[in-house]
Parts: C-alpha cells; structure tokens; sequence
C-alpha cells in the first residue's frame, strides 16, 4: 500500500492523458452537459474549423436556462426561442443526445445528470456553467468551464488542466431540527468568505457530512462555487451507491456490484493530507438568511444586519454600506422585520423531491400571506411528475403558490420569471448578486423550509417555530 | 486570437471587491448566439438607467476613462457564473488588461482563451493605482515578456504568470490545435480506460 491519497488526488492520477514539467496536464472528461445558454458560439467554433463532436455519446444536452416555465407550447420571447432552436440544430448536426423543452428527461442540467445515473463517482464531468460542482456530491470531479473550453471539449474529450489543490472542509457534530443541508453551506460561506476555496477543490468530510442524503450533498457541493471553488465534492459511500442502484445508465446487475466496490474505494485514505483545512461544528448551525449582495452576507435569522460604522477597515464599509443600500436595508435591522414580496422555490441548489417535500410539509394548511407572490419550479419534468404523485402540488396550489414547469426560471431570471425592481424575494437560489433575478430585484438566499415559512408570514421567520412540521 | 506581448494603455479604476459576471455582463444579454458585439452591455445595470441613459453615478462613464484599455479592480473578480460573455464584453468594450488584487478561478481561465493579460498585484499597489486614476489620467505599460508592469505614477512591479498561459498570449494559439496534436494519446487513453 502507498501513500494515503485524497479522493481528488486518485480520481486525477485515473484521468491524466499526458504531463510534462511546467505545464498544466492534459487530463480526459468522461461527461460533458451542455444547455443552451453557453453553447451555440461553441459550435459555432467547431463548424468554422470543420471540426467534429470527437465523443457525442459521453456529450448530453438539455435546455434550462431560458426556458419558461408556463405555457411552453408557445414560446413568446423569440430570442429565447432562437437559442434553443439553436441548441435542437447542433445537436441535431453533432449527434448528440438532446433532452429537449417537451422531453420527459427535460430539466435543470444539474438535476437531470445525477437523477439519470449519468452522474458517477470518480468521473470527470464539466459543463458550461458554474453550478457543475453540484455533481460531486457523487464524488465526481466535477467543475464549470468558460465557452471557449466547451468547444475544447467537444473536440479533444479533454481540458488542460493544473493539478488541483485539496481543500477540507470538515463539518463534526450534527445539524438541529429544522437547520438543513442550505443553512449548512451557508453558514460555510458566511464564517469562511466567498474566496476562501479559490484556486482549491473542496472535499467536505466530517460526521455531519456523512449523515446528509445525496439530495442534502447535491446543495451543499452545488454552493462551492460561492466560495470560490470549482469543484467541491464528498467521498461516495453506501448513501451514493444505494442512491444509484436502478438509476437508467448506472451500471446494472453484477457489474453495479463492483461498480459500487470501485466507487467506495476512491474514498480518500486515512491519513490523506490536504493542502489546507478548515473546520466548523454543525449543531451551532442556525437558520441562515442572506442580508446583502454576495452569499457571505449572511447571518442566523434571530440576527441583525450588521453596522458597516463599526469596522475599521473602509474598503469593507464602503462593500456593506453599498450592498445595504441596494437591498434598501438599515444597518441593525433585525432579518425578522423584513417583509417580502415574493418566494422562489428552485434552481439547481433546492428543486429535487426531498426540498419540495420538506417545503410543503411546511406551507400544508396554511395560506401564502396576502402581499406576496410564491413560484415552485420544480428542477426537472420527473422532479415534477413524483411530486403530483405525492399530492405535493395541491398542497402548493391550495395555499396559494404556483406550480411551475422544469427550468432555471428566477434563479437567474433569463426567462420571464422575473423579481421586479425595489422588490424582494426570499429565494432557495444561489445567488444573491446585484440584479440577479431582475434589475433592481433583492434576493435572499434561504432554505426550502425557510422560503416556505416566509411566504406564509410574509415576513423571515425562524421555521422551526413551526413545530412538528420542521425536521421530519 | 490576436497575440498579446506588451501594452501600453490608460486606466481605468474600479474601486469594487467581488464584481460578478452578472454585474459585468447581464443575464439578459446571453441570449445571442454570437460571440461578438458584448461590449456595448458590459456593466449594463452600472453604466445605464432603466430609460436607457447614462447614469452620472458610475465612473465608467466620465469622459475622462473613453480610452481606458487596462481594467483595474479589487479583491476577487469575475466570481460568480462562468459565463465567457464576460470576457467577450470586456474585450470587445476595449480592455486588453485587467489588473485586480485576485481573481476568480473560471474567470482568470477564461480570459487567456480571448487575449485577455489578468495581472494580479498586491493589495497595497492595486490600492495606489485605483486611488492614482481615480484622481487624473495615469497610463501603464505592460511588458508580457519580461513579466512587468510600469506606470507613469512610479510603479514598478513583477507579475507571475503561469508559463503556458504566458506562451498562449504571445503566440496567440488556438488551444484546440495545440492539443489535436496529442490526439495518439487521447486515442490511446480511450483504448485503455475510457471506451
């Protein structure tokens, strides 16, 4: 037996196709998601080259970004429609397989990978959007790529890439009633800062970490990016090989049997060093809400925004004191005065089955309270068919939300799922950037069970007020 | 891609940690299918009021910085999405550098992809140079080569740069030729363990 090694270190040594001294290595992608958005000037690169898609069959694409979420049968924004059109013809032109706006498989690309068992431990995935670190909740090496680097790998199957660095990120204790897998990255990415993982890839370990589901490491991994990291993921385990038993291209029979044994062995060895480590303690976890304009502008909900006057440093002042201002926030004001005007519940980081059941164990019986307007869009078609079949949709509907079809919708607002200017929305996203669901539009990032408790009372409220419902 | 190996340019101080790809170019403009004609929306909701108009309040708009070719910032820039129209933006709006104190990960990459130098300096010069062009006119000379930067203010100062990067500027390559060359070994490594 060699040296221990960490989970990235093995999954690299597997993948590297060619290193030389001083330069980045060149290493192989076993799975490459493409959507609308960030792919036509791709191909388009192919085409003037002549060039071919070298493996179609370890390419899969869907649409999500712009899609809208009702009435799908006409698309008004002809833009929107156009980028889609676009994305039908190359696939159409390169052969590669297309869940399209009318597929049953059709959803947000980060739901639909691990929900069709595409998504395996110690793979190398990419696609063209930040929230590729979501799959390495499976421990995958998995990370986003610029436009430029899809084409890359449309025609190589490979990226040049520097030998990462190992972050750990080590989660002990467990998490309260009521306290979840987005309060948890939260409060990460609020202690640690949103560059803390830059230049690192993040391995999240500790007892807290094994107890999630897949569907909890999904949100936590999915938020690494807001730390700075492009990967971030979690050594496989019973919980990821019983997550994939039966899924459609997971292995089958005899071979998922050692499939699996091969998968748990990629966990990283006793004994493994990182290249840097940091810790946090679960239980003191509280539920979270973001105050301000980037996702480490966070505190617990029986807090306050905080007072910029107090800091010596002006250059951090002046950042909260401006993203005070956008959010039309004083400083010292308690998170629970905050009224709402909106509630988003989706996006890659909280619309698989296990948020929408947690959210409408909240919102059953009760009524969305009258000043706000409350979206569930579900984070792909068959996302949406399970929760019909479980009534979830009538005990959304009944209070009052909307129930929407598969996509990105408000998370990002490409579609016509749009916070208007001034307003504020209490969103399960990822992003609180300025105008990130609208021009002028104010997010806070929360939990699936806070969004839902917040559309009720029309104000953030601690959820695990509600009691027996919290935590089921 | 054009090659890049010393600029001398003005610049332009954006005095901002943690600017995001979502301030540098909208959502609503990744909806073309092109690669060229971003630089009209970049920093759009900054730059622009809802009517359409030039807003006084950002910077970027005095007429002073209309030759501005080298971008200096703060502390993480291009975080967020990984969207490329950032550095397509950037490029097209005229920035052939962009200076900050760091940067985040898919945006650095992506910028050596579209002949885009991101230099990072320390803290304490980046601070000099925004306070310095936030006052007059300060021009700055890139030298790829020798890995320097000089300003007509008095700084001096080396940058790292990683060497494959440092050869994909000079010489202007297209990655994807670079690596069909080992297209034997990619052939090879998918008969070995990646059928």
């Amino acid at each position: 037996m060699g040296r221990p090694k960490t989970i990235v270190e093995k999954i690299w040594d597997q993948h590297v196709i060619h290193k030389e001294e001083g330069k980045p290595e060149l290493i192989y992608i076993d799975l490459h998601l493409v959507h609308e958005v960030t792919s036509p000037q791709a191909f388009e690169g192919l085409r003037m080259k002549n060039r071919k898609v070298r493996r179609p069959d370890r390419t899969y694409a869907t649409m999500d970004h712009n899609v809208p979420t009702r009435h799908r049968h006409i698309i008004k924004d002809q833009i929107s429609k156009k980028q889609m059109d676009t994305l039908e013809q190359n696939c159409d032109e390169f052969g590669i397989p297309l869940a399209d706006i009318n597929h049953p498989d059709q959803g947000i690309v980060h739901i639909i990978g691990p929900q069709l068992g595409l998504t395996q431990p110690g793979k190398t995935i990419v696609c063209g959007d930040s929230h590729t670190s979501t799959h390495g909740a499976f421990g995958a090496l998995a990370f986003g790529i610029g436009t430029s680097e899809v084409e890359h790998v449309l025609a190589t199957q490979s990226l040049w890439q520097a030998t990462p660095k190992t972050l750990q990120v080590k989660v002990d204790g467990e998490l309260g009633t009521g306290v979840t897998a987005k309060d948890l990255i939260l409060a990460i990415i609020a202690k640690f800062g949103v560059r803390f993982g830059t230049g690192y890839v993040v391995e999240y370990t500790g007892e807290a970490i094994r107890k999630l589901s897949m569907e909890e490491r999904m949100t936590i991994c999915n938020m690494s990016i807001e730390a700075g990291a492009r990967a971030g993921l979690i050594s496989p385990d019973d919980t990821t090989v019983e997550y994939l038993r039966g899924k459609r291209h997971a292995p089958k029979g005899e071979e998922f049997e050692a499939a699996a044994e091969e998968w748990k062995a990629l966990a990283t060895d006793p004994g493994a060093e990182y290249d840097a480590h940091v810790e946090i303690n679960a239980s003191k976890v509280e539920p979270q809400v973001t105050w301000g304009t980037n996702p480490s502008q966070c505190v617990p909900v029986g807090a306050k925004t905080p007072d910029p006057s107090v800091l010596d440093d002006v250059q951090e002042q002046d950042s909260i004191q401006r993203a005070l201002d956008y959010m039309g926030l004083e400083a010292n004001q308690e998170i629970q005065s905050i009224p709402i005007e909106h509630v988003f519940i989706g996006s890659c980081t909280n619309s698989r089955i296990s948020d929408l059941r947690k959210a409408a164990e909240i919102v059953k019986g009760g009524k969305v309270h009258k000043d706000v307007t409350a979206i569930v869009v579900p984070g792909s078609h068959s996302v949406k068919q399970q929760a019909e079949a479980e009534g979830l949709d009538t005990i959304f509907l009944t209070a009052g939300f909307e129930w929407r079809d598969a996509g990105c919708s408000m998370c990002l607002a490409m579609n016509d799922d749009i916070v208007p200017p001034g307003e504020r929305c209490a969103s399960t996203s990822n992003r609180n950037f300025e105008g990130r669901q609208g021009n002028g539009a104010r997010t806070h990032l929360v939990s699936p069970e806070m969004a839902a408790a917040a559309a009720i009372e029309g104000t953030f409220v601690d959820v695990r007020k509600f009691g027996a419902k919290v935590g089921g | 891609m054009e090659p890049i190996k010393q600029h001398e340019g003005l610049i332009y101080p954006l005095d901002r940690s943690n600017v995001d790809t979502d301030q540098i170019i909208p959502k609503q403009f990744l909806k073309r299918i092109e690669r060229q004609g971003f630089g009209q929306f970049l920093f759009y909701n900054w730059r622009f009021n809802d009517d359409g108009s030039l807003r006084e309040d950002f910077s970027l708009n005095d007429p002073m910085y209309k030759e501005a070719t080298v971008l200096v910032g703060g502390e993480n820039f291009g975080c967020g999405s990984s969207r490329e129209h950032a550095p397509w933006a950037i490029q097209d709006y005229g920035f052939k550098v962009v200076i900050a104190t760091s940067f985040a990960d898919i945006f650095y990459n992506n910028c050596f992809k579209n002949g885009i130098l991101p230099i990072v300096l320390p803290r304490h010069e980046v601070n000099d140079l925004l306070n310095q062009a936030k006052e007059e006119k300060v021009m700055i000379d890139i030298d790829l080569v020798n890995q320097l930067v000089k300003s007509d203010h008095g700084l001096v100062s080396a940058f790292d740069i990683q060497p494959y990067h440092k050869d994909m500027l000079l010489n202007g390559w297209d990655e994807i030729s670079v690596t069909l060359n080992y297209a034997e070994a990619i052939d090879q490594y998918e008969t070995e363990k990646a059928k």
